[in-house]
């Protein structure tokens, strides 16, 4: 495990992956949203409003899937404590909760003029919104605190409350098949896609997209940590050599 | 090595125990969490006259009809079991309209007819070409559940 711990060995292998993520990112992004908002047909009920998904989608898979990585990162600092772990999760947490609040908005504006309304109560937007909370709690728990002077280590509460905090993601993921809902039950499931393949690709373009963008921007965070960590180090050896 | 195994089963077992707690938690806020009641529910007495409450479901087909005041409508929410008459004065969403879901706030009046004060539409997951939505059903690509 302690192989891979060494933040050179990270080092080496994220920065020439970064501009290949950003870069191949950014192009899917744009043919996907191209695509699908030029390409293909509106959708049968909704008409236009629907190609909204095309935003709406990545950002829920984002905004999970972040917290399902900075709960991992969690688990591995908590068990393994391993240096880079902590820097991952502090990396992902603020991009999570940008693609989770992404969601949120995107969410409210299909609603307004499908459902007729921007927001209700109903379980999966209230779970997300407890998601944006949890993300919010995370960042402020680990803003400015001893492990980001220590180089990055969460605390044991912090990556307790990440563990914790994962719990809500199958909630979210469950919650229109639990209750009784606004929101439509699950398009996309292991048995298949009620997304018509005529308007299902350019979602594939833009989920990819979305995701190596958001690999890029952890990678672009976690260098800009270990930077920090370098420059502090460097500083107090050369404090430590003048006091000498 | 010992501490880290350690670890690792502590953090694995209280992880069980707090997402054991997170299920037992959902599962007893089953019906409490529920956004709307359905028609099934308000027939087996779930519903009391006067209750604000809000009842989901589809509009049944051929049952809307516009009174007289050119502003109330009248139609059937049903969800396949049993089925609520609804009574709703204002503007309805774009996509209301029979065959497909509907969420209302309001309640139930001794008639037993549920009289809505808001009426919002639900769409269902299904997403595809309009081509398509015209066809006949039975031509149309399986819905999955």
């Amino acid at each position: 495990m302690h192989a891979y711990a060494n933040p050179t060995r990270f080092l080496a292998i994220a920065k020439p992956l970064t501009p290949w993520l950003l870069g191949v990112g950014l192009l899917l992004l744009l043919a996907g949203a191209w695509a699908g908002l030029t390409q293909v047909p509106g959708d049968y009920k909704q008409g236009e409003t629907a190609r909204i998904l095309y935003v709406h989608v990545p950002s829920a898979w984002l905004g999970m899937g972040g917290w399902t990585s900075l709960a991992i990162a969690g688990l591995v600092q908590l068990v393994w404590r391993h240096p880079l772990a902590g820097i991952a999760a502090r990396a992902i947490a603020v991009p999570g909760m940008l693609f989770t609040a992404l969601c949120l908005a995107t969410g409210s504006i299909w609603g307004k003029p499908t459902w007729g309304t921007w927001w209700e109560w109903d379980g999966r937007m209230t779970s997300m919104l407890v998601l944006l909370f949890l993300y919010a709690g995370f960042i402020a728990l680990t803003s400015g605190d001893e492990g980001q002077r220590q180089g990055g280590t969460l605390s044991r509460g912090a990556a307790i409350y990440a563990l914790v905090g994962a719990i809500n993601i199958p909630i979210i993921n469950r919650s229109v098949v639990w209750w009784n809902s606004l929101h439509q039950g699950p398009s996309i499931t292991l048995r298949g896609s009620s997304i018509d393949g005529a308007l299902l690709w350019p979602l594939g373009l833009t989920v990819l997209g979305f995701s190596l963008l958001f690999g890029a921007i952890v990678l672009m965070r976690m260098r800009r940590i270990i930077a920090d960590n370098r420059v502090a180090a460097r500083l107090r050896r050369l404090a430590d050599d003048e006091g000498a | 090595m010992k501490a880290k195994h350690q670890r690792l089963i502590l953090a694995l077992v209280a992880l069980a125990g707090v997402g054991g707690a997170g299920v037992l938690a959902a599962s007893a806020l089953r019906d409490e969490a529920a956004y709307f009641r359905t028609p099934v529910e308000v027939s087996a007495g779930k519903a009391e006259v006067g209750e604000a409450m809000r009842l989901g479901g589809m509009v049944a087909k051929g049952s809307i009809v516009r009174q007289a005041d050119g502003l109330t409508i009248r139609f059937v929410a049903t969800d396949g079991k049993a089925s609520v008459p609804v009574e709703y004065k204002g503007i309805v969403p774009d996509l209301f309209g029979e065959e497909s879901g509907m969420v209302a706030d309001g309640r139930m009046r001794a008639d037993g007819t549920f009289v809505a004060d808001r009426i919002l539409a639900k769409h269902d997951e299904r997403y595809m070409p309009p081509q398509m939505g015209e066809m006949p059903k039975d031509m149309k690509a399986a819905p999955k559940a």
